[in-house]
C-alpha cells in the first residue's frame, strides 16, 4: 500500500496528466488505497488555497456484504451443501449440522440439485440429482468484485441484496480538477509555530495550518464562585456606593425580645406561633436584657404610652426570653437603633444587612426554610414617606428597576408601611419587589430616640431577584447541598443593571 | 394576611356599579388590598378535588381579596363594601349606636369563679330584629370563622358563639365544669354527648379537632347556660344545637369569651359594627351586662369613639405633603376616620369609630391620610443623610478571601445553617453531646434539628449530589457556624469559618495543605512555630489515623486538616478518597 505521507504529492502528479480532472474512487482504485485516504488528501490540498478544485459528488454502487465475500472465496451455500453429498447420499439430519446445511439445504432443492426421500433406511436422507452443478452466484459476485457490475442486471443484484451476499451503498465522491494555483510540488504544512522557527526565522517560510475558528476553546480550569453570594456581593456594593453601613448580623441565635418584643410585635402575634419561628430547646432563653428599656418595651405592649393605645394584654418576660433563630435580620436593626440611642447624643446613620433568617415553614419549589434578607435602613431627623420612596427609587435604579409603584400595606413594626411593585416587562404585571415602612414610634421611642428622629427601612429577599437573575426556578438547585455545580461553574457574572 | 372570598355579583350591587376586573384591581390596590385571584366554587373543586366532584357546583365568580392582618373591619362584604364606599365618597361612615332595651333590663351573663383558670373572660351583646338571608347568614359565618383565624389565634385568645335568642331564657351563667359533667347535644348533631364523649368524638373532624389542645389538659371546661340548663355552647369548641340559627332568626346572642379581653372587646365591636346593618334599626346594637365573679358589672359592646387630636403641620412632615388641615380631614373622613379641624385651625380632630380597632397611635393615622391622598401620589424626595459607609470587618475580610479562594481554583458552595444531629455528629463519628451544638425545640423535619457546628457536613453532602460531576471535586465556604456560648446573652455565638474539601482518586493532601498554606500567605501569615502559623499531627476520630493535623496560628488553634477517615466517607454515601480543612477565620480580623 502507498505510503500515505505522499499521497497529496501522487494525486497531484496524477491531476498533471488529467486534463478533465479525477474521479477520487477511481483514484483510490488506481492506488489501490482506501478511498478515505484520498479524500483526506483532498482535504488536506483544499486547505492550501487554490492548488486544486474539488467537487463533491455522490454515487451509489454495489458491494459485497462479509457473507458474499466469504461466497466468493468458498462457493455459495448451495454449492457447498451438492459438494457435500456423495453418491451414496447423506442423512437430512446429518446435512443440516453443516454451517452452510439450512440456507443450502433450501436453495439447493429449489435448484432441483439434490432430492430428499423421506422413507429411506435410518431417517431421510439427501442424494445427489444432478451429476455437476455450475455456482452461478459465486461467479456473478466474483465479478461484481472486481469492478464489473454490468455482470448482472438490477433484478440479479437485487435476488442477492435480499440473500444479503450485496449492498448497495451511497458513496461521497470527489471530482478533483486543477486550482488556479496549482502545482506538483506542495511543502508540507505546519500546525502551530515554535520557538525553533522563531530563533531560525524559518517561519517565513512555512505554511500553515488554517485554525478551525468555529471550534470552541479549552476553559480555563478554574474556581467559582456561587450565584447567590455573586448577587449578594452587588447589593453590598450598591449599598456602599449609597453611602450605607454594613450591621454585624453574624449572630443567628436571637432572643425573642430583639426579634419581636423590641418592635412592637405582640407577643400573641402569628409569627411567634411554634409553626412559623424555630424556638430553641438548648440554650432555651436569653439573659442579661437592658432591663430599663425592657420596662418601658413592657410598658408599651401593655399599657400604651408614647401617644400610644398599646396592646393592652398581659406582657410576660418568660415569652420575651424565649430564644429562637432570628426570623429577621431587623432584631439587628433593633440592637442597632438601641445602641444608637444610648450614644447620647443623636447622629444620622443608614444601615444594611445581608445575611441568612430562618422560617419553620412548608418547604416548596421558592420557599426554604433559611434565606437571605436584604435591608437598608435610614434614621434621621424628620424623614418622611416621600424620602423613603426616593430612597427606595435610587436603590431600585441600581438595580435596574425604574417603574415603581406602592401599595399601602401591614407590618406590625412599621406604620406607614407601603409594598413596593415594580413592573415585570416579561410576565406583563405589576410584581412584588420589596417591603419597606417608617418604623412605629412605639418601637423607637422606649430605646431613647428622640422624637422628631424617624426610621425608614425596607426589605427584600436575596434568593428572589438571584432565581429571576439566573433564571433558576427550583430554589434546591440555587441553595443548598443539591445545588447543581454544573450551574455554578457556567454562571455568568452579575451586574444588576444590566 | 388573611383573604376573604366575595361573591362579585353580590359585590357589585351593594357597591352600586360595575368594575371591569382590572378596575377593582385598582381600587384594590390604591386601599390597600390585593385582589388575589378571580375564580369561582366550581374552580376551586376542580383544582383541589378534581372535575369529577365539581358538577353542580356553582360557577358564580369569586374575588378573593387578601386583607391587611390588621384590618378585621374588612374581612367581610358588608365591612368592605362599607370601607369601599366611603373611601370613594359614595355615602357616609354611619353611626354605630348601643341602646338599652326598653324595660331598661339588660340581658345579663354571670361568670363563675371556676372559669378563671382557663378562660376567665366573657363580653356579650345582642342584635334585635335582624333579617337574615342566605347571603347574608354565610356571611355573616364567613366573618366568625374569619376572626377566628385571625385576631382569635385559632380560637385560643377569643372563641365566638352565636346564639338565636328567642330559643334561650336569661339570665346565662359563664361557669367551668368537669368534662363528665357537661352533657348536650352539639350543634349539627341528633344526640347528646357528655363533654369527655365529645373530645373523642371530635378527634375525627378535619375543623374542630384543631382546637380540641385549648382544653386537652384542663380539668374544668368552660360552658354556657341559659336560665333554665340549656347549653348555649361549649367554648372554645363547639355550640349546643339548641341555639342554631337560621334563616327564621330574628334576634341574636352573640357571647365571645377569651383569656385575652381586649381582644374579646374588638372582636364584639367588629362583629356588632358589621351586622347591626340588617337590623330593623340599622347599625343599632342592643347592649348586655356581664358580671365577673368579684360582682363587678361590664356593659358590652363597649362600641368607643376614641377621639385624637393631630395637628396638619404633623401629618404633612410625617408623609411629605403640603396639604391644608381643611384637605387633610377630608382625606381622613374618606378612610372611615370623621375628622374636623378644630382650635386655631391647624389641628384636625379625628374620631376614631369602634370598627377601626387598628388605629392605636397618631401614626396610624398618618398612614391613612397617606392612603388617601395616594401614595403614588407622593412627591419622591432624596433626605439629605450625610453619612460615611463602613464595611462590616467581618465581611470584609470575608469578601477578599472568597475572590482568592475561587482564584486558587476552588468552587464555591452555599450550604444550609441547620442541619440534623446526625450530619454533625454520627457521621463525623462524633458524639453529639461532644458538640457545642445548639438545639431547635420544633423542628418539623430532622434536617432542622441543630445549627451546625461544622461547615464539612454541608460540603460532603453537596459532593455527595454532584457525583456525576468530573473529578477532582474543589470546594469551599466561608460562612457561620454556630456554638453555645454562655458569655453571651443568648447564649450562644456565630463564628466565621473557611472550610475546603478535596474529592479525588487519590486523597490529594497535599492539595488541601496547599490552600491552607495559600491562605495564610493570603492573611499575611508566615510559617513558622513563633509568630506565624504551624501544623501538627493531631488524632481526631472524623480523619483517616496518622492523616490528620491541628492547625496554630496566632497563637491559638485555629482548625483542623487531614485526610477524612474512610467511614466518614462512607456515611456520606461517598466512594473517593477526600482531604479538608476547616479553620476559623475571626483571628485575623
Amino acid at each position: 500500500m502507498a505510503d500515505c505521507s505522499v499521497l497529496p504529492e501522487s494525486l497531484l502528479r496524477r491531476l498533471e496528466k488529467a486534463d478533465d480532472g479525477l474521479n477520487s474512487l477511481e483514484v483510490a482504485g488506481a492506488l489501490g488505497v482506501d478511498h478515505q485516504l484520498v479524500v483526506g488528501a483532498v482535504k488536506s490540498l483544499q486547505s492550501l488555497g487554490e492548488v486544486i478544485q474539488a467537487e463533491q459528488r455522490s454515487s451509489k454502487h454495489w458491494e459485497l456484504t462479509e457473507e458474499g465475500k466469504e461466497v466468493v472465496d468458498n462457493g455459495s451455500h448451495e454449492a457447498r451443501v451438492f459438494t457435500a453429498v456423495p453418491l451414496e447420499g447423506l442423512l437430512q439430519s446429518e446435512l443440516m449440522k453443516l454451517p452452510s446445511g439450512k440456507v443450502g439445504f433450501s436453495k439447493a432443492m429449489s435448484n432441483k440439485w439434490i432430492r430428499l426421500d423421506k422413507n429411506a433406511e435410518g431417517g431421510p436422507r439427501i442424494y445427489r440429482a444432478v451429476d455437476s452443478i455450475t455456482d452461478s452466484v459465486r461467479e456473478k459476485l466474483h465479478l461484481l468484485r472486481d469492478g464489473k457490475e454490468d455482470a448482472m442486471d438490477d433484478k440479479e443484484k437485487n435476488e442477492l441484496k435480499k440473500r444479503k451476499l450485496l449492498a448497495e451503498v451511497n458513496i461521497k465522491t470527489y471530482w478533483i480538477t486543477r486550482g488556479s494555483a496549482f502545482t506538483t510540488s506542495v511543502t508540507k504544512q505546519e500546525t502551530d509555530l515554535t520557538p525553533e522557527m522563531i530563533a531560525s526565522g524559518s517561519w517565513r517560510d512555512k505554511n500553515f495550518k488554517a485554525y478551525n475558528f468555529d471550534a470552541l476553546g479549552v476553559i480555563p480550569e478554574c474556581g467559582h464562585l456561587h450565584p447567590l453570594m455573586k448577587v449578594r456581593t452587588q447589593f453590598r456594593q450598591i449599598f456602599l456606593e449609597m453611602g450605607f453601613t454594613e450591621m454585624p448580623t453574624n449572630n443567628f441565635i436571637e432572643s425573642s425580645f430583639w426579634n419581636f418584643d423590641s418592635l412592637f410585635q405582640p407577643q400573641q402575634h402569628p409569627a411567634r406561633d411554634q409553626h412559623d419561628t424555630f424556638f430553641l430547646e438548648d440554650p432555651a432563653e436569653a439573659t442579661n436584657f437592658p432591663m430599663d428599656y425592657l420596662a418601658r418595651v413592657k410598658k408599651v405592649h401593655s399599657e400604651g404610652g408614647y401617644g400610644s393605645q398599646g396592646y393592652k394584654y398581659d406582657w410576660k418576660i418568660k415569652e420575651a426570653k424565649k430564644n429562637i433563630l432570628r426570623t429577621h435580620t431587623t432584631a439587628v436593626s433593633s440592637r442597632m437603633l438601641y445602641q444608637l440611642a444610648q450614644q447620647g447624643n443623636f447622629t444620622p446613620v443608614k444601615y444594611f444587612s445581608i445575611d441568612r433568617v430562618f422560617r419553620n415553614e412548608t418547604l416548596d419549589a421558592t420557599h426554604l426554610a433559611e434565606f437571605h434578607q436584604i435591608e437598608g435602613v435610614v434614621a434621621d431627623y424628620g424623614l418622611t414617606l416621600g424620602d423613603l420612596m426616593g430612597v427606595l427609587h435610587q436603590f431600585f435604579t441600581k438595580l435596574g428597576i425604574t417603574k415603581l409603584r406602592f401599595k399601602p400595606a401591614y407590618n406590625p413594626y412599621t406604620e406607614p408601611s407601603m409594598e413596593v411593585f415594580s413592573y415585570h416587562e416579561g410576565l406583563k404585571k405589576w410584581v412584588e419587589v420589596g417591603n419597606s415602612g417608617i418604623f412605629r414610634p412605639e418601637m423607637l421611642l422606649p430605646m431613647g430616640l428622640p422624637e422628631e428622629v424617624s426610621v425608614i427601612a425596607w426589605g427584600l429577599s436575596l434568593e428572589r431577584p438571584t432565581m429571576i437573575k439566573y433564571g433558576i426556578n427550583n430554589i434546591r438547585e440555587l441553595v443548598g447541598h443539591k445545588v447543581n455545580l454544573q450551574m455554578v461553574y457556567d454562571s455568568p457574572i452579575c451586574r444588576l443593571d444590566s | 394576611m388573611p383573604t376573604v372570598s366575595i361573591n362579585r355579583e353580590l359585590l357589585f350591587q351593594a357597591l352600586g356599579r360595575e368594575y371591569t376586573d382590572e378596575e377593582f384591581d385598582e381600587l384594590c390596590f390604591e386601599f390597600g388590598l390585593e385582589l388575589d385571584e378571580i375564580t369561582s366554587e366550581k374552580e376551586i373543586i376542580v383544582r383541589e378535588q378534581g372535575s369529577d366532584k365539581a358538577d353542580g357546583a356553582s360557577d358564580v365568580v369569586l374575588y378573593k381579596i387578601d386583607v391587611p392582618a390588621n384590618r378585621y373591619d374588612l374581612l367581610c362584604l358588608e365591612g368592605l363594601v362599607r370601607g369601599l364606599q366611603v373611601f370613594k365618597e359614595r355615602c357616609e361612615a354611619p353611626r354605630y349606636r348601643k341602646v338599652t332595651p326598653a324595660s331598661g333590663e339588660h340581658l345579663k351573663l354571670v361568670i363563675t369563679t371556676e372559669t378563671a383558670k382557663v378562660r376567665p373572660h366573657a363580653v356579650a351583646a345582642v342584635l334585635r330584629n335582624i333579617t337574615f338571608t342566605k347571603e347574608r347568614l354565610d356571611s355573616f359565618i364567613d366573618l366568625q370563622e374569619k376572626l377566628h383565624q385571625n385576631i382569635c389565634r385559632k380560637r385560643s385568645l377569643v372563641a365566638i358563639g352565636i346564639h338565636d335568642l328567642d330559643t334561650i331564657c336569661g339570665p346565662f351563667t359563664y361557669t367551668a365544669l368537669p368534662p363528665a359533667e357537661i352533657k348536650f347535644q352539639p350543634l349539627n348533631q341528633t344526640k347528646e354527648y357528655t363533654a369527655a364523649e365529645l373530645m373523642q368524638l371530635y378527634k375525627t373532624d378535619g375543623h374542630l379537632r384543631h382546637y380540641l389542645y385549648i382544653l386537652e389538659n384542663e380539668p374544668l371546661y368552660p360552658v354556657i347556660y341559659d336560665s333554665n340548663g340549656v347549653v348555649l355552647s361549649m367554648p372554645p369548641i363547639i355550640n349546643g344545637n339548641h341555639t342554631k340559627t337560621s334563616l327564621k332568626t330574628r334576634n341574636i346572642f352573640i357571647e365571645c369569651t377569651a383569656t385575652d379581653l381586649t381582644k374579646a372587646k374588638i372582636v364584639l365591636d367588629i362583629l356588632v359594627t358589621m351586622f347591626s346593618e340588617y337590623c330593623q334599626e340599622s347599625f343599632t346594637v342592643e347592649a348586655a351586662e356581664v358580671m365577673y365573679p368579684n360582682e363587678k358589672t361590664y356593659i358590652y359592646p363597649e362600641l368607643t369613639y376614641r377621639k385624637e387630636i393631630l395637628t396638619a403641620d404633623y401629618i404633612n412632615k410625617k408623609v411629605g405633603i403640603r396639604e391644608t388641615p381643611e384637605s387633610l380631614a377630608k382625606l381622613l373622613t374618606r378612610m372611615y376616620l370623621k375628622s374636623q379641624v378644630v382650635g386655631d385651625g391647624s389641628e384636625i380632630e379625628v374620631e376614631i369609630p369602634p370598627n377601626r380597632a387598628d388605629i392605636i397611635h397618631p401614626c396610624d393615622i398618618v398612614e391613612d391620610a397617606a392612603i388617601a391622598y395616594g401614595y403614588n401620589n407622593i412627591q419622591m424626595t432624596i433626605p439629605k443623610t450625610y453619612t460615611i459607609a463602613n464595611q462590616f470587618s467581618l465581611s470584609k475580610l470575608t469578601e477578599l478571601l472568597r475572590q482568592d479562594l475561587a482564584a486558587a481554583g476552588f468552587t464555591e458552595a452555599l450550604t444550609f445553617a441547620l442541619c440534623s444531629k446526625e450530619d454533625i455528629a454520627d457521621r463525623l463519628g462524633k458524639d453529639i453531646s461532644a458538640t457545642k451544638a445548639v438545639h431547635i425545640a420544633n423542628p418539623k423535619t430532622a434536617e432542622f434539628q441543630v445549627a451546625r457546628t461544622t461547615l464539612l457536613p454541608g460540603l460532603l453532602k453537596t459532593i455527595a449530589a454532584n457525583r456525576k460531576m468530573p473529578l477532582p471535586l474543589k470546594l469551599f465556604e466561608i460562612s457561620d457556624i454556630v456554638l453555645k456560648d454562655p458569655n453571651t446573652d443568648v447564649g450562644a455565638r456565630n463564628h466565621r469559618h473557611v472550610c475546603a474539601i478535596y474529592y479525588n482518586k487519590n486523597p490529594g493532601f497535599e492539595v488541601i495543605h496547599g490552600l491552607l498554606d495559600r491562605v495564610m500567605q493570603l492573611l499575611d501569615v508566615k510559617p513558622g512555630r513563633d509568630h506565624g502559623y504551624y501544623i501538627q499531627a493531631a488524632e481526631d476520630v472524623s480523619f483517616f489515623p496518622g492523616r490528620c493535623a491541628e492547625v496554630f496560628a496566632k497563637g491559638q488553634s485555629i482548625g483542623r486538616l487531614g485526610v477524612l477517615h474512610p467511614d466518614v466517607i462512607t456515611k456520606f454515601e461517598l466512594t473517593m478518597p477526600c482531604s479538608a480543612l476547616e479553620i476559623t477565620v475571626e483571628p485575623f480580623l
